[in-house]
C-alpha cells in the first residue's frame, strides 16, 4: 500500500495522545487514605442517612432521617439514654410528677445555652409549642401533642387562645405541663422532634414563624441547643454539624463532628462502605445480607426495631368481610419459612400486631399457624378447598421486597387453602390513594412506633382512626383503648391493652407477618453506637477508637 | 443566517409553552398529593398547607398564577417537598453539576469516539477495526446501570483509585463521566467511522494522496470536516440527551445533579419542582438542537443556501 509509512506516524500520534489522555486521569491515584481514616483521626463521624432532609425545621418535618440530624442540632426537656433510650435529663435537670400523674414540672437548667449564646428557658419551649400547634403552620406530627390538655382543640381551630392549653411557664426555668390524661409514655414522647425547644427570634428573622417557608433553618442562621452545629448543608451531597461550644454537657461529646450523606440507593450506600466512604450505612441491601453475615460478621449487625409489617384487610367487602376467611388467610402462612429463607434478615415471625417486649408488653393471645383449622374456616364459610372463592387482589406498592413477600404468599395460600391470589402493584402515591379510599382487598401495611408503647400500634385501629383504613370497627375494642388511656397504674393499663389485642387478633382486620428488625453496616472503630429499637443514637455519647486490629480490609 | 436563528427561537416559544401546559395538567390528573403521607394528616392541617402553597385554589386558576410568576419574575415556585426552598435555588445549585458531568462525559465521549471511529475507518476490516467496533457494540449495548458498578468495583473497591461515590475532589468526576460518556462514545466512534469511510472513498481524497499529502494531513485538513458532518447532526440530541439521561449515573454515584430532582418531583408530586425540572430540561434540547443545526449549516456550505 502506498501509505504505509505514514500510517506510522499516525499510529504514534494516537497512541501518544492515548497515553497522554490516561496520564491525565492518573493524577490522585494510587492507593489513598479512604474519607473513614482521615475521619477518624478528626473524629469526624461519616454516616449514611438515606435521602435528603427535607428540612431541618422540627416543627415541620416527619421523617426519619431528618430527626437524625436534628437529634444533633436541638435537645428537648428529657434526652436519650444511649442503651436503651429511656429518658434521662436533657435540659430539664429534674421533674417533679402530681399524684394524678397529670401534670409534669419541669425544673430547666441554668446553664443550658443556644449556639448564639442565649440561655434556654421555659419560654422558648412554650413559643415551639404554640408553634407547632399553631393551625397555620400545617405541622404534620402536632399531633404528638394531643395528650396535653386542650392541644387537640388548639390545633383543629377549637380555641384561639393558647393560655388555655395545659403549658404554663413558671419562670424563667420552671414549665409545668398538665395533660388530659395520666400517660405513662409520655416522657418517652417527649424524646420525638416535635417537642423540640425553638428559638423562634431566629426563626421569625427569615419569615413568618407560623406559617411554612421560613429560611432560617441554612448553615449560618442555625440556632439550636443540642451538642453539635450546623456548619454545612449542600443539597443531596451533605450535611455537616461540628460540635457546638456552647453546649451545656459539651465536656461529654468525644466527636469533633458528624457527615450525614443523603444516600439514596441502598447499593450505592454499600459500595461507599466498601469503599471507606462510611463509619456506619442506614440499611443493607436484600440481597448483600447473607455475603456479610458469612464473610464479615463483625461488621453487619441485626437489631430488633420497633415496627410490624401486616397485611390489611378491607373488611367491607365480601368475602373478606366474613371472620373466618380472614382467619384461615392468617393461619395459612409459613411465617418461620418466610423469614427465614425470603428475608434473611433475622427478622422475628409475627404473631400478633405489637412487637414483644415493647415498654414491658408482650401480647399473649397467639395466632395459630394451622392449615387444617384454616381449612375447616374457610369451608365453614361456604368456600371448601377454596372453591366458589373469587380471586383475591393483592396490593404492594412497587418495590422489590414487597413483590418477593407477597409471592411467598400468594404461593402459600394456593398450596395451603386454594386460594387464588392475584397481585397488583402500584405506585407509593397511588397506593396510598388506593388504601384510603378502600379500593382494595388485601394490601400491605407496615407500622413503626412513634414511641415506645403498645398504644402507637393500637391505637391506629380505632373506628374511623386516620390509619385504620380497613372499613374496620369494633365498639369494644374502642372502649378498651380508651380505657386503658384513663387507667394510671401502668401493670393494669398493659391488661386492658391485652384485652384488646385479643379483640384485634380474633377479627383479623389485620395479618400480622413480621416484627422488623434493623440491618446496617457499621465499621468496628464505631464505640458508643448501641442497638436500640428506634435506631436513634444519641451522637454525645458516640466515639471513634481505631486500633490496629480493628482494621479491616475490605474487598 | 440571523434570520434563521430568530426563526427557531421564536418556534421554540410555543414548544415550551405546550410542554408547560401538558405537563400541569398531567400533574394534576394523577393520583395522590404532595402532601400524602402514610399517616394521614388531620383536615386542619392539610388545610393550612394546601392554602400556603395555593393548592386549594381551581387548577385553571394555579395554572395562570404559574404561568404567571414565571413569564413576569422568572419564579418557578417553592418546592412542596424540600420546605424553605424555592426551585430557582434547588435547580441553581443543581443544574452546573448536572451540566458539568455532561460536559465531562461528551469530552470523553468525543475524545475517544473520534479516534477509535477514524483509526477504525482507516483499518478498514483488520484488528484495528474489529476491535474498537466491537467495543462500541458492548458500549450500545451495556446500560449504565451495569457498568456504572462494575467501574467502582474496580477502580474504586478493589484498586482504591477513587471514591466509589459522591461529589468532593476533581478525581470524583472521572468515573461518573467515563460510565456517562460510554454510550455516546460508542455512537461517535461508528458514526465517524462511517462517515470517514465515505469521505475516503471520494475522488479529492485519492489526488490529495497521489499529490503525496500526509496520512495525518488527510485525515485532520481533508476529511474530518466532511466525516463529521453525522456525528455533528448526532451532537445536538446527544447533548441534551447526556444531561437529562445523567439520572442514573446520579444515582450510581450519588452526584448532587438534577436528575435526581427530575425523577423524585413524580414520585414525590412537587409539582413546582416537576414543571421547574421539565422546562429547563426542554430548554435545553430544544437549544442544542438548534446550536446542532447551526454547526451543520456552518460545516456543510450546501445548506447555507437552502
Amino acid at each position: 500500500m502506498q501509505f504505509d509509512s505514514s500510517n506510522l506516524s499516525l499510529r504514534r500520534l494516537l497512541l501518544s495522545l492515548g497515553v497522554l489522555a490516561m496520564l491525565s486521569l492518573l493524577p490522585g491515584c494510587g492507593k489513598r487514605e479512604t474519607l473513614v481514616e482521615a475521619a477518624d483521626r478528626d473524629q469526624v463521624l461519616l454516616v449514611g442517612n438515606g435521602t435528603e432532609p427535607q428540612d431541618l425545621d422540627p416543627d415541620v418535618v416527619t421523617g426519619v432521617q431528618e430527626f437524625h440530624i436534628m437529634m444533633s442540632l436541638l435537645e428537648g426537656l428529657v434526652s436519650e439514654d444511649p442503651v436503651d433510650l429511656h429518658p434521662v435529663p436533657g435540659v430539664a435537670e429534674s421533674w417533679d410528677i402530681s399524684p394524678d400523674r397529670k401534670v409534669y414540672t419541669f425544673h430547666l437548667r441554668k446553664d443550658a445555652k443556644w449556639s448564639n449564646g442565649e440561655p434556654v428557658t421555659a419560654r422558648d419551649f412554650w413559643e415551639a409549642y404554640k408553634r407547632i400547634l399553631t393551625p397555620s403552620l400545617g405541622s404534620e406530627y402536632a399531633y404528638m401533642h394531643y395528650v396535653v390538655k386542650n392541644a387537640e382543640a388548639y390545633n383543629t381551630n377549637g380555641i384561639t387562645d393558647f393560655n388555655q392549653v395545659g403549658y404554663k411557664v413558671i419562670d424563667d426555668h420552671t414549665l409545668q405541663v398538665t395533660l388530659n390524661n395520666p400517660t405513662p409514655y409520655f416522657l418517652s414522647l417527649l424524646l420525638h422532634h416535635s417537642w423540640y425547644p425553638i428559638n423562634i427570634r431566629t426563626v421569625a428573622k427569615y419569615g413568618d414563624p407560623y406559617q411554612r417557608g421560613s429560611k432560617w433553618t441554612r448553615p449560618g442562621r442555625y440556632v439550636g441547643n443540642g451538642p453539635f452545629v450546623l456548619t454545612q448543608w449542600r443539597v443531596n451531597d451533605v450535611v455537616e454539624v461540628r460540635k457546638s461550644p456552647t453546649y451545656w454537657d459539651r465536656a461529654r461529646v468525644r466527636l469533633n463532628g458528624i457527615r450525614f450523606y443523603p444516600i439514596e440507593s441502598l447499593d450505592t450506600e454499600e459500595r461507599a462502605f466498601r469503599a471507606g466512604q462510611l463509619h456506619v450505612t442506614l440499611e443493607v441491601p436484600l440481597s448483600k445480607i447473607d455475603y456479610y453475615k458469612t464473610n464479615y460478621p463483625n461488621l453487619i449487625k441485626i437489631d430488633p426495631y420497633l415496627g410490624t409489617y401486616f397485611y390489611r384487610v378491607n373488611v367491607t367487602k365480601p368475602p373478606l368481610s366474613d371472620k373466618r376467611v380472614r382467619q384461615a388467610l392468617a393461619m395459612a402462612i409459613d411465617r418461620e419459612a418466610l423469614v427465614k429463607d425470603v428475608l434473611k434478615g433475622g427478622q422475628l415471625p409475627a404473631f400478633n400486631l405489637t412487637p414483644p417486649g415493647t415498654a414491658g408488653y408482650t401480647c399473649r393471645t397467639h395466632l395459630q399457624e394451622n392449615i387444617a383449622e384454616a381449612k375447616r374456616l374457610l369451608a365453614a364459610a361456604g368456600y371448601p378447598d377454596g372453591k366458589g372463592l373469587p380471586t383475591i387482589e393483592l396490593l404492594y406498592n412497587t418495590l422489590e421486597s414487597h413483590r418477593t413477600i407477597a409471592e411467598a404468599l400468594q404461593q402459600m395460600w394456593k398450596t395451603q387453602l386454594g386460594v387464588d391470589v392475584r397481585l397488583v402493584n402500584q405506585e407509593w402515591k397511588v397506593y396510598l390513594d388506593t388504601q384510603r379510599s378502600l379500593n382494595y382487598e388485601i394490601c400491605r401495611g407496615s407500622w413503626i412506633g412513634d414511641y415506645d408503647d403498645p398504644n402507637t400500634f393500637l391505637d391506629m385501629w380505632l373506628t374511623g382512626g386516620g390509619n385504620n383504613e380497613t372499613g374496620w370497627s369494633n365498639p369494644e375494642y374502642d372502649r378498651l383503648i380508651a380505657q386503658a388511656a384513663a387507667t394510671a397504674d401502668p401493670q393494669q393499663r398493659l391488661e386492658v391493652f391485652q384485652k384488646a389485642e385479643a379483640i384485634l387478633m380474633d377479627e383479623t382486620p389485620e395479618i400480622p407477618i413480621y416484627f422488623y428488625t434493623h440491618v446496617c453496616l457499621q465499621r468496628p472503630e464505631l464505640k458508643g453506637w448501641y442497638p436500640t429499637i428506634l435506631d436513634n443514637h444519641p451522637y454525645k455519647y458516640v466515639y471513634l477508637e481505631t486500633n490496629a486490629d480493628a482494621a479491616v480490609p475490605l474487598k | 443566517m440571523l434570520r434563521f436563528i430568530f426563526k427557531r427561537i421564536l418556534e421554540a416559544i410555543p414548544v415550551l409553552f405546550i410542554v408547560a401546559t401538558i405537563t400541569f395538567f398531567l400533574l394534576k390528573i394523577m393520583p395522590g398529593g404532595p402532601f400524602d403521607t402514610e399517616r394521614p394528616m388531620p383536615p386542619e392541617v392539610k388545610k393550612a398547607i394546601y392554602a400556603y402553597y395555593g393548592l386549594d385554589k381551581p387548577a385553571w386558576q394555579q395554572y395562570a398564577q404559574y404561568l404567571e410568576r414565571l413569564v413576569l419574575h422568572g419564579d418557578l415556585g417553592e418546592s412542596q417537598k424540600y420546605f424553605g426552598w424555592t426551585v430557582n435555588e434547588l435547580l441553581g445549585g443543581s443544574l452546573p453539576v448536572s451540566v458539568e458531568l455532561g460536559i465531562e462525559g461528551m469530552c470523553f465521549a468525543l475524545f475517544f469516539g473520534l479516534i477509535a471511529g477514524t483509526v477504525a475507518s482507516l483499518r478498514k476490516n483488520t484488528a484495528g477495526d474489529y476491535i474498537p467496533m466491537s467495543v462500541a457494540t458492548f458500549g450500545i449495548c451495556i446500560p449504565s446501570f451495569v457498568t456504572g458498578p462494575l467501574l467502582i468495583l474496580v477502580f474504586a473497591i478493589w484498586l482504591g483509585w477513587f471514591n466509589s461515590s459522591g461529589w468532593f475532589f476533581p478525581r470524583d468526576r472521572i468515573l461518573p463521566a467515563m460510565t456517562l460518556g460510554l454510550y455516546y462514545m460508542a455512537y461517535i466512534s461508528r458514526l465517524t467511522r462511517g462517515g470517514m469511510l465515505e469521505i475516503l472513498n471520494q475522488d479529492f481524497i485519492r489526488t490529495a494522496r497521489a499529490k503525496g499529502a500526509s496520512e495525518w494531513r488527510i485525515v485532520a485538513k481533508h476529511s474530518l470536516r466532511g466525516g463529521l458532518l453525522s456525528v455533528v447532526a448526532f451532537l445536538g440530541p446527544a447533548v441534551s440527551g447526556i444531561v437529562t439521561g445523567s439520572i442514573v449515573v446520579e444515582k450510581i454515584f450519588e452526584i448532587p445533579g438534577t436528575g435526581r430532582f427530575f425523577v423524585n418531583a413524580a414520585f414525590d408530586r412537587d409539582g413546582p419542582m416537576l414543571m421547574g425540572t421539565t422546562l429547563v430540561y426542554a430548554v435545553l434540547v430544544v437549544a442544542m438542537n438548534l446550536v446542532a443545526d447551526i454547526l451543520a449549516v456552518w460545516m456543510n456550505p450546501k445548506l447555507r443556501f437552502e
